[in-house]
């Protein structure tokens, strides 16, 4: 009888080098796991687990440093583009780079996100919108959909009351800073695929010192949009994709070509 | 007798402990070989197993992997050769 044999035969996948043994613990099916697993994915296929530093902001994913198997400092929330910036300015060696949620980096840190972005600043932003506040209970965020339920409008979201979501990567993207602004999802594997195509451009991207990357990531929250996991991903499907179409909002030349290098790889 | 998930090409081994049931790897798998099983983990969440009749059939695309939030399954190729009669 033949046993599994995993140390003898040929990987096809297995849970990153950059990622702790130590297990998520985020709800059943949140797109947060997915996306750490393909940052720690990018992170090991760059080989720079030994100068990423992963700063943390305020929500589901404050405590990070559990998960990632390499540097992270916690920011207060919405400031992690600036401690980011501090960072590279103090270390340019260093690779940071923000994973912010859609509460902290398109409410209370607006101004922070904003004003990297004009600058230009030299570091990497992971942005996980799920339309909600998660972490203290599904409150409405600026992203939550005209019409959406969350414990803030407990009749939908009218814009009467609560104005209108923010498209991040649209606005972000008409400034001249940034290198690199992306939309991805993770609602199925060929989308999972794209999203770590786009991860790992905007790290190559600080790598080769072109300015600042963005990319945000279509996430589900089951738990806030009171879904189950799979009907989550449907769900994200019908009401998020047409309100936030997936795309590449700004690629720099320079960006472009590197690009095409790792096609011709 | 050789198991039945090792009739085939490919495999999946899915981490009991990480696994959290939220069966979106069900969902994707191309050969609708994984299921939820009728046991829990210890943190009592119902898992994703293989179907042992089906397994044979794993591609080893990694689909059920790349969709996992919990980085709980692993995917491998066997690397020795099978000869017919074995199979
Ligand atoms: C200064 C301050 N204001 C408010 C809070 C409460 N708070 C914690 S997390 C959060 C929102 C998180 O939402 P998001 O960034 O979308 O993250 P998610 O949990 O959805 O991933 C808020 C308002 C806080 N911790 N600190
Ligand atoms: S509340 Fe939502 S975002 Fe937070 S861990 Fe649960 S599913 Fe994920
Ligand atoms: S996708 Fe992962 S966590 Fe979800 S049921 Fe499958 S193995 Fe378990
Ligand atoms: S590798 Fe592909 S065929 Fe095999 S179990 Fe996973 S999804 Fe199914
Ligand atoms: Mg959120």
């Amino acid at each position: 009888m033949t046993l599994d044999t995993p140390e003898l035969d040929t990987v096809l996948y297995h849970k990153p080098e950059a990622l702790e043994d130590y297990p998520f613990h985020f709800c059943p099916g949140c797109g947060h796991g997915i996306v750490f697993r393909l940052i720690a994915e990018v992170i090991d296929e760059l080989k720079i687990k030994e100068r990423a530093v992963c700063v943390a902001s305020i929500g589901c994913t404050v405590t990070s440093y559990h998960y990632f198997n390499f540097d992270g400092l916690e920011s207060a929330h919405g400031r992690a583009p600036a401690v980011a910036t501090a960072i590279k300015r103090c270390r340019p060696n260093l690779v940071p780079f923000t994973y912010q949620g859609d509460g902290d980096l398109a409410a209370i840190g607006t101004a922070e996100i904003v004003h990297a972005c004009a600058r230009g600043e030299n570091i990497t932003t992971i942005f996980a919108n799920n339309a909600i506040y998660g972490m203290t209970g599904g409150q409405m965020a600026p992203t939550t959909l005209l019409g959406m339920y969350s414990t803030s409008t407990p009749g939908g979201r009218q814009p009467s009351r609560a104005g209108y979501p923010i498209r991040v990567c649209e606005m972000l993207s008409t400034l001249d800073g940034p290198a690199y602004v992306a939309r991805v999802s993770v609602h199925n594997p060929a989308a999972v695929r794209k999203a770590k195509q786009a991860i790992k451009l905007a790290f190559r991207a600080q790598l080769a010192n072109l300015g600042m990357s963005l990319v945000e990531v279509l996430s589900p929250c089951p738990t806030n949009w009171r879904v189950e996991p799979v009907k989550a991903m449907d769900w994200l499907v019908e009401h998020l994709l047409p309100q936030y179409p997936l795309g590449e909002y700004k690629v720099i030349p320079a960006v472009a070509d590197l690009k095409k290098e790792s096609r011709r790889a | 007798m050789e198991a039945p998930q090792h009739s085939g090409s490919s495999y999946i081994v899915i981490d009991a402990e990480r696994c959290k049931g939220c069966h979106l790897c069900v969902s994707v798998c191309p050969k609708g070989i994984i299921a939820p099983a009728s046991y829990t983990n210890q943190k009592g969440y119902i898992l994703a197993e293989v179907i042992a009749a089906k397994a044979q059939e794993c591609t080893g695309c990694t689909a059920c992997a790349l969709i996992c939030p919990d980085a709980a399954i692993s995917v491998y190729r066997h690397s020795r050769v099978l000869s017919p009669a074995a199979r």
